[in-house]
């Protein structure tokens, strides 16, 4: 018995979780593949000015950004990126849970804080750069002031919505202001402070490009607007390659930290569902 | 009875603290250049400011950009909703497609569309489609990717009591997966406008195509700040009325349904 099925049942699971594994790697690559050797037929074929093919693009991409413009151009951008979306986090997720936990603040602010939201933020550019000159910490203030309000508003929202009875078993068990803040508060909020923080995130790295195509000599943004008034196309495009894969990257980082933060919350809605 | 009026007292104690909150916000305002605390060069009174725009108001010039502003913003949001709808709809049906976009969808996604601006200026100038290439890019994955989730929320039960009840495919369509996908349309069509407006805008304050964004910067090279805030405040009152409108209609567009969402599918 045992003989039998080890030599038919084995060799046959074998391959299948082989091929299944062969099968997601082919549907995660087949498509992209497919469109870049389409594509590079297609720039050889029919050669179009503005759309160079994949090799020259990547061509471009390691003799532009790989080397000292990494240092002058990219680190710094992404160094203010950074720091704006820290900023942006920190800021909103603190006002937020203030004016979440205070009804009259919160009722005070509502309208004026809609309307912050609503202004589209790359119009706040010329105001900052008004106020602030052209500055490092101007560009950092246009991420922050654009930024800010998906975490804040998404937290005030999250604070305020904590179950009530929750709440209550707290205070009957004379938890500190500190400690409801934190193992409970906070923890109750954080869903709605992680989709918060998925739009900030967008939005920022949109605002850092706009800055710097806007009021600047250095910069990615700057960089891909000089090549395209220049006519450096390949190099362009490296541009656009290079701000893809770092939008990519941010979603990635996301998506890590999230799960992180989020692992209990996942867990319960694993639990509803099934 | 008493709930009724505790209510009513409610609202109008929310009422009276927000109008407090703006009252309070120009007064500030109104005091930081009158003490000194930044020159009125920098930062016009907020009555000055506010004049100006009731003078803007009654020009026509003014409407005008705020109508090539609008049709910029409202072609982008209707290419990219029905492009988004259709693909979305489809790819979310047939798992083959489904599976092998994934990645695609997962890259291009991320991409920030103002990264397109020097592309699309290369290709069409200072025209409107350079405008309509990035307002459409970016709010085509708002509602493509709330399509994709949506149409595959299909309740597992009522797919199965459809097929069972022997509806076709048509059927399917219009009873199971448009009711199943149409709270998810709503939230990613509200997310679309609001970002389809700040790229319209971006668009021409960046490209330059006519409208409320190149005003802006108009007015900032001529150095008319007050003119530039003025602007800015209309920008942000056309944000508001456009996510006012659109939760109105999520909301009307929903009212059979039980539990209207909530923001986590952002």
């Amino acid at each position: 018995m045992t003989l039998y099925t080890s030599t038919v049942v084995v060799p046959r699971r074998r391959p299948q979780a082989w091929k299944r594994a062969g099968a997601n790697i082919l549907y995660a690559i087949g498509l992209p593949f497919v469109l870049l050797v389409l594509w590079g037929v297609w720039a050889t074929v029919a050669p179009a000015k503005f759309f160079p093919g994949p090799l020259v693009i990547l061509e471009a991409f390691v003799d532009t950004w790989v080397g000292p413009a990494f240092w002058t151009d990219v680190l710094p951008s992404l160094g203010r990126l950074a720091l704006g979306i820290v900023l942006s986090v920190l800021i909103g997720i603190v006002a937020g849970t203030v004016i979440g936990l205070t009804r009259w603040l919160r009722e005070l602010l509502e309208p004026l804080l809609e309307f912050f939201r609503a202004i589209p933020p790359p119009v706040l550019i010329p105001i900052v750069m008004l106020l602030m000159g052209i500055t490092d910490a101007m560009k950092v203030a246009v991420i922050v002031f654009g930024a800010v309000w998906p975490v804040l508003l998404n937290t005030i929202e999250g604070v305020r919505s904590t179950d009530s009875v929750m709440t209550e078993t707290a205070k009957s068990f004379a938890l500190s202001r500190g400690e409801r803040l934190r193992f409970l508060v906070l923890p109750a909020a954080s869903p709605r402070i992680m989709a918060g923080v998925r739009q900030t995130l967008s939005v920022a790295l949109i605002l850092m490009v706009i800055s710097e195509m806007f009021a600047s000599s250095s910069g990615l943004g700057y960089r891909i607007v000089y090549f395209q008034r220049n006519y450096l196309i390949a190099e362009m495009w490296s541009g656009i390659l290079l701000l893809g894969l770092i939008g990519v990257l941010l979603a990635g980082i996301f998506t890590l930290v999230e799960r992180r933060v989020l692992r209990w919350y996942h867990g319960i809605k694993e639990v509803d569902r099934a | 009875m008493t709930l009724a009026s505790t209510r009513a007292r409610r609202t109008t104690r929310k009422v009276v603290l927000g109008t407090a909150g703006i009252v309070g916000f120009l007064v500030i305002w109104q005091l930081i250049p009158t003490l000194g605390i930044i020159s009125p060069e920098y930062l016009p009174y907020a009555t000055e400011t506010l004049a100006r725009l009731a003078m803007d108001l009654r020009d026509l010039e003014f409407w005008r950009n705020v109508g090539r502003t609008m049709t910029a913003w409202f072609l982008g949001l209707l290419i990219a909703t029905v492009a988004a709808t259709v693909l979305g709809t489809i790819v979310g049906l047939i798992p083959f497609l489904r599976r092998a976009t994934h990645t695609t969808v997962e890259f291009l996604r991320p991409i920030p569309s103002v990264a397109l601006i020097p592309l699309a200026v290369l290709i069409y100038g200072i025209q409107i489609q350079a405008a309509l290439v990035i307002i459409v890019f970016a709010s085509f994955w708002q509602v493509f990717v709330q399509v994709l989730y949506g149409v595959a929320d299909v309740d597992t039960v009522a797919r199965d009591t459809a097929r069972s009840f022997g509806l076709s495919r048509a059927e399917r369509v219009r009873f199971l997966i448009l009711p199943t996908a149409l709270p998810y349309l709503m939230t990613g069509l509200r997310l679309a406008a609001s970002v389809a407006l700040i790229l319209a805008i971006t668009a021409e304050m960046v490209i330059g195509t006519p409208g409320l964004g190149r005003a802006i910067v108009f007015y900032q090279a001529a150095g008319d700040w007050v003119g530039v805030y003025s602007l800015v405040i209309v920008t942000g009152l056309l944000g508001l009325a456009i996510n006012l409108v659109f939760r109105y209609i999520e909301r009307k567009s929903l009212a059979w349904h039980q539990s209207v969402r909530g923001e986590e599918v952002l």
